[in-house]
């Protein structure tokens, strides 16, 4: 299938990218792909998220790579937390806790309007 | 192993290094087995953690001079100002006649975006901002990294007068819960008029939330019964 580049139209690339294409990957490969994409200029959803360890090692790579008038960083969003699948039992009965739908994008392009346990509301717009 | 090329001298010397490292090796590892043996005893690091500007040194400096007579560092309304972590060592906070001690460790507001713009709304040049910006970056990532290696307890500071459902907090209360760290969420700033500390304890019901005013010095005897509980 042809792949059509941003430079083709004048709007906002999003990539919702599956859990299955992301699962065999290494946590920096994870990090790598979706900073690449943001610093890009693109959205990035992932179906699985990112386990909490990636989550922080996300952070502080995005922290080492901002740099005055070029990129000011991310924003991201999940929903809230729930402890209560990820005891002992929750991972006895498969329940990863770790997986949720995440949202990822250059911090001057998005806006989270509101938020709470249930919806995340959120603005794109162009640079 | 034979070195066709390599002058004796140089060899006896690669020799030597390899012995040394092993040593080094060696004795790292002695040193670890010992460090988990006497940790029981020592003093507990203790992470303050949460967002920028949630009062965290201001209440970093009200634990400190309350219990040694010093501060940790300087408060202020601009975000980041905190912006290397800093540690207070062997802070002994007494409650109900035993002895507490620990190490606190005021980090810098974590965040996912730094903008050096924002601090040029707090009168601040061009330069300076940039230069604030990337120390601010810097001390996120060294705040991270501490959470990952090297606490063993969390005080998550958060404003009450805010709204605590931010990506930010998520992820680090996730991260924090992850690596099964003890952790305290305390609701500060409850000497403001929007203060909402049932909104704070509604959006973390897992965790203990503990109100207070750091800055008035409002509840603090909850606030050391409640450390002295959780990390004695």
């Amino acid at each position: 299938m042809p792949e059509v580049k941003r430079g083709d139209h004048d709007g906002i690339q999003i990539d919702l990218i599956s859990g299955a294409r992301m699962e065999n990957m290494r946590s920096m490969e994870k990090i790598r792909l979706i900073l690449d994409s943001v610093r890009d200029g693109k959205i990035v959803i992932l179906e699985d998220g990112l386990s909490p360890d990636e989550e922080s090692k996300l952070i502080e790579v995005t922290m080492t790579e901002i740099s005055p008038d070029n990129f000011s960083g991310i924003e991201i969003e999940t929903y809230p937390h729930k402890s209560s699948d990820s005891g002992f039992l929750g991972k006895l009965m498969g329940r990863d806790s770790t997986k949720k739908l995440t949202v990822i994008g250059p911090a001057n392009q998005i806006e989270t309007l509101h938020k709470d346990e249930t919806l995340i509301s959120a603005l794109i717009s162009r640079k | 192993m034979f070195y066709p090329h390599t002058p004796l001298h140089e060899r006896c010397s690669e020799v030597q290094e390899s012995r040394m490292g092993l040593l080094t090796e060696l004795r790292d590892s002695i040193s670890r087995v010992t460090d988990r043996l006497f940790s029981a005893s020592e003093p507990k690091r203790i992470g303050i953690y949460g967002p920028p500007n949630a009062g965290k040194t201001t209440l970093a400096n009200r634990i400190a001079r309350d219990w040694t007579g010093d501060a940790i560092g300087p408060e202020s309304h601009i975000p980041h100002e905190t912006r290397r972590a800093r540690r207070k060592e062997n802070v002994e906070i007494e409650r109900n006649g035993r002895a507490v001690t620990i190490d606190i460790v005021d980090t810098p507001g974590v965040t996912t975006k730094v903008d050096y713009k924002e601090f040029l709304d707090h009168d601040i040049g061009k330069d300076d901002a940039v230069r604030r910006s990337r120390e601010a970056t810097e001390g996120v990532a060294e705040a991270m990294h501490w959470l990952r290696e090297d606490v063993d307890g969390v005080i998550y500071v958060l404003d009450s007068a805010e709204d605590p459902f931010t990506q930010v907090n998520t992820m680090l209360i996730g991260i924090i819960e992850s690596r099964e760290l003890p952790v305290l969420i305390f609701a500060n700033k409850t000497d403001l008029e929007d203060s909402n500390v049932k909104q704070i304890a509604n959006a973390f019901p897992q965790h203990e939330t503990v109100p207070l005013s750091a800055l008035e010095g409002e509840n603090m005897d909850e606030v050391y019964d409640k450390i002295a509980e959780y990390f004695g």
